[in-house]
C-alpha cells in the first residue's frame, strides 16, 4: 500500500512540477503565526507545487474585511472565522470553492462541511480548516479534581483569583452558559448582567493575550480563568499546571474556514494551498508545535492518541455539549459591548 | 500692531512665520478636524458604502449614563493625581532650587528627568512587577520588617494612582524648578534680615511668586490624566476601566471610530471647560 502510493505521489509530484512554468506566488491573509506562515510547511508546499506563498496579516476581523474590501486582486487565500463568511459572501469579496479539486475534503464531516455559515446558496465559501473552544482552564495545583461545572468561576473559595478576557462577546456568552440560556440568542439579558455582575468581585483582572495568561498562571496569580482550548494545550506543554475544562454547561465552539476572495488571480494554487493545510501530513506535525483542532476527522484521526486535539476534543462527550457560534448583529454586538461596559464602569 | 509694520518687515515675518503655521496645518489641524468630521459620521467614510453626518455619536454620551459616571471617575482620578504630584514635586523643586548646588543638584535633577528617558511602557510594566503579590516591593518589605506584610496593590485604584504620579511628577518639578529658579535670593535675604520664619518666607515670597509655574505644572499633568489609559489598562485590572480606555476601546476593540472620535472631543471640551473655571486663579497667578 504505501510502496504503491510513493510512485503515485511521484508521479503527482512530476505533474505538478512539470507545470513549474506556472508557479504562481500566492498571498495568504491571515493572523500572524497561525499555522499558513510556518516555514517547513512553505516549504514542503513549494517543493510539491512549485508555489511560493507570502503573508500579510490582520489583527481583528474587521481589518479584515477593510482589506478585503479596499485591496482587490492583492489576496489568494483568506482565513475567515466563519461567524464573518456569510458577511464576506454577501459582500462578494470571496469566490465559490470547487470542492471537487481539494482531495483532502472529503475527510471533513457533514457537521463542518455542510454548516451554513460556510455554504451560500448551494455553494461552498469555506472550507472547514480548524476548530475550538473557549471555556476555561484551572490552576491543578489549587484544584484537587477538575470541576464539573462553569459555577468554579463564581465559587467563593477562589476570590480574587478568577479572570476573564476583556472581550464583551465573550463574557455575554459565558454569562449565557451560566444562566442556561443560548449563547446565540440570549434572551434574558438581565439574568446574564447580573450573573456577570456577581463575577466582578471574584476577578483578580482580565487578561487579553495568551502571552498575559501564562504569565499570570506563572507567576501564580491564578486558580481558575476562561481559556481557549489550542491555548490551554500550548501552555501545558510549556509546562505550566494547566487543565482545560468543557463543564456540563457547555462551552463556546468557534470554527475558522479557508476561502479565496473572489479577485484572486492565482485559484488554481489557491486551491492546492487550501487542500495542503486540510490535509493530515500537515496537521499531523502543526499538532506537535500546539494547534487547534483539525475539522478534518482524518487529520484528527492522524493524531498520536494522547495529543490534546485527540484526547479531548476527540471525544464525542466533549463535542456533544459544544455550542457553536453564530453570526451576530452589529445591533447585538453595540448591545453586548455597551452592558459590558457598564458592568466594568461599576467597579 | 502690523499695521506699523515696513512692509519689508512684513514679508520677512510672512517667510519667517509661515513653515510654522504649515507645521501647525499638517500635524494638528488637520488630524484634529478629520477627527472632528469622523466624530459626525455614521460610518467610517471607506468603509461602507452608505454613510450619514449624523449628531447621534454625541446623544450616545448622554444617552448612556456609563460615559458620564467614567467621566466623573476620570477627573476624579486626574484630581487625585494631580494634587499628589504637586505635594510631591513642590516640595522637591524647592529643594532643587534654593537648598542644594552645583553636582548635587546636578545629580538629584538627572533622577528626576530619569523617567522621562525610558520608554513609559516600560515603566508601566516595572510597577506591575514591583506592585504584583509576592513582587519586588513586597518581598523587600519583608526582609526588612519583623512582621509579614501582603499588600496586594497591583490591580487596585491605587497602583493606577502610583504609576501616574511617577509618570507625570517630573512636569510638576520641572515647572515649579524654573519659577523657583527665577525668585532672587536677594528676596529671601531681605524677608530673613526682617525676622520673617522659613514658613513665612515661603508662604509670603516664594509660593506667590513661582506660583505660575507649579500651576503650568498642574495643567500639564491634569488633562492628559484625565484622559489616561495605558496605566489604568495595566495596573488598574478589572478596576481600570475609565473614560480613556473606552475611548481605546472604541478606536482598538470595536472599530467604531466615530463613536471614539465624540468621545475624544467631549472629553477636551470638558478639559477645557475644567480650565475656563480654574483661569481666574490662573490669569491672578500671572500678575
Amino acid at each position: 500500500m504505501t510502496l504503491k502510493s510513493v510512485p503515485s505521489l511521484a508521479t503527482a509530484l512530476v505533474a505538478l512540477t512539470a507545470g513549474g512554468a506556472f508557479a504562481d506566488e500566492i498571498r495568504v491573509l491571515n493572523w500572524q503565526g497561525y499555522g499558513t506562515d510556518i516555514d517547513w510547511s512553505l516549504a514542503a508546499f513549494a517543493e510539491a507545487t512549485g508555489h511560493t506563498v507570502v503573508h500579510e496579516y490582520f489583527n481583528s476581523e474587521q481589518e479584515m474585511l477593510t482589506k478585503l474590501r479596499t485591496n482587490p486582486g492583492a489576496y489568494d487565500v483568506v482565513m475567515i472565522n466563519a461567524v464573518f463568511t456569510p458577511q464576506a459572501a454577501e459582500e462578494g469579496l470571496i469566490a465559490p470553492i470547487d470542492t471537487s479539486a481539494i482531495a483532502n475534503y472529503s475527510g471533513i464531516p457533514a457537521s463542518f462541511a455542510e454548516d451554513e455559515k460556510l455554504n451560500h446558496d448551494g455553494t461552498v465559501y469555506g472550507v472547514p480548516w480548524t476548530w475550538g473552544l473557549t471555556s476555561f482552564a484551572i490552576n491543578t495545583q489549587s484544584f484537587d479534581a477538575p470541576p464539573a461545572s462553569i459555577e468554579a468561576l463564581w465559587d467563593k473559595s477562589y476570590e480574587g483569583r478568577v479572570s476573564i478576557r476583556d472581550d464583551a462577546l465573550e463574557a455575554m456568552q459565558i454569562g449565557a452558559l451560566a444562566t442556561g440560556q443560548d449563547i446565540n440568542n440570549i434572551t434574558d439579558m438581565e439574568a446574564v448582567t447580573a450573573k456577570l455582575a456577581a463575577l466582578m468581585p471574584q476577578l483578580r483582572t482580565f487578561w487579553s493575550s495568551e502571552n498575559d495568561w501564562n504569565q499570570y498562571m506563572a507567576a501564580g496569580e491564578l486558580d481558575v480563568a476562561t481559556y481557549w482550548s489550542g491555548s490551554a494545550s500550548r501552555s501545558a506543554g510549556m509546562g505550566l499546571p494547566v487543565a482545560f475544562v468543557v463543564p456540563q454547561e457547555g462551552a463556546i465552539g468557534w470554527l475558522d474556514g479557508l476561502s479565496i476572495p473572489a479577485t484572486s488571480t492565482h485559484k488554481e494554487a489557491a486551491t492546492q494551498f487550501i487542500n495542503w493545510m486540510i490535509g493530515p501530513a500537515f496537521y499531523v506535525k502543526w499538532d506537535a508545535d500546539g494547534a487547534p483542532a483539525s475539522a478534518n476527522a482524518e487529520a484528527a484521526a492522524a493524531l498520536p492518541d494522547e495529543a490534546f486535539n485527540k484526547a479531548v476534543l476527540g471525544d464525542p462527550e466533549v463535542v456533544a455539549r459544544v455550542h457553536f457560534q453564530d453570526a451576530i448583529s452589529d445591533e447585538t454586538r453595540a448591545a453586548y459591548l455597551e452592558a459590558w461596559q457598564a458592568l466594568k464602569a461599576a467597579q | 500692531m502690523a499695521d506699523a509694520l515696513h512692509p519689508a518687515d512684513r514679508a520677512r515675518l510672512a517667510v519667517f512665520l509661515t513653515p510654522a503655521y504649515l507645521w501647525l496645518t499638517l500635524a494638528v489641524f488637520l488630524p484634529l478636524s478629520a477627527m472632528l468630521f469622523f466624530s459626525f459620521v455614521t460610518d467610517m467614510p471607506g468603509d461602507v458604502d452608505q454613510w450619514f453626518v449624523t449628531l447621534s455619536n454625541y446623544g450616545e454620551f448622554l444617552r448612556n449614563p456609563t460615559y458620564a459616571s467614567l467621566m466623573w471617575k476620570s477627573l476624579k482620578l486626574a484630581f487625585t493625581v494631580t494634587i499628589l504630584c504637586i505635594l510631591i514635586g513642590y516640595p522637591c523643586a524647592l529643594v532643587l532650587a534654593k537648598s542644594v548646588k552645583g553636582r548635587t543638584r546636578e545629580a538629584l535633577f538627572l533622577m528626576v528627568i530619569l523617567p522621562f528617558w525610558s520608554n513609559s511602557l516600560v515603566r508601566i510594566f516595572s510597577w506591575a512587577i514591583v506592585l504584583r503579590g509576592n513582587g519586588v516591593l513586597e518581598k523587600a518589605l519583608n526582609a526588612v520588617l519583623p512582621f509579614e506584610v501582603k499588600l496586594k496593590l497591583l490591580f487596585t485604584t491605587d497602583a493606577v494612582v502610583i504609576g501616574l504620579v511617577h509618570s507625570y511628577l517630573p512636569y510638576v518639578i520641572l515647572t515649579s524648578y524654573l519659577a523657583l529658579q527665577a525668585v532672587s535670593d536677594d528676596l529671601i535675604d531681605a524677608a530673613r534680615s526682617m525676622g520673617a520664619s522659613s514658613l513665612t518666607i515661603l508662604w509670603r515670597i516664594l509660593l506667590p511668586l513661582s506660583l505660575p509655574g507649579l500651576l503650568a505644572g498642574a495643567v500639564l499633568v491634569f488633562v492628559p490624566v484625565v484622559g489616561s489609559f495605558m496605566e489604568p489598562r495595566i495596573l488598574g485590572g478589572r478596576m481600570g476601566t475609565y473614560y480613556g480606555t473606552v475611548i481605546e476601546d472604541q478606536f482598538v476593540a470595536v472599530y467604531n471610530w466615530p463613536l471614539g472620535a465624540a468621545l475624544s472631543f467631549i472629553l477636551l471640551a470638558v478639559v477645557l471647560v475644567v480650565l475656563a473655571l480654574a483661569s481666574p486663579v490662573l490669569r491672578k497667578a500671572k500678575t
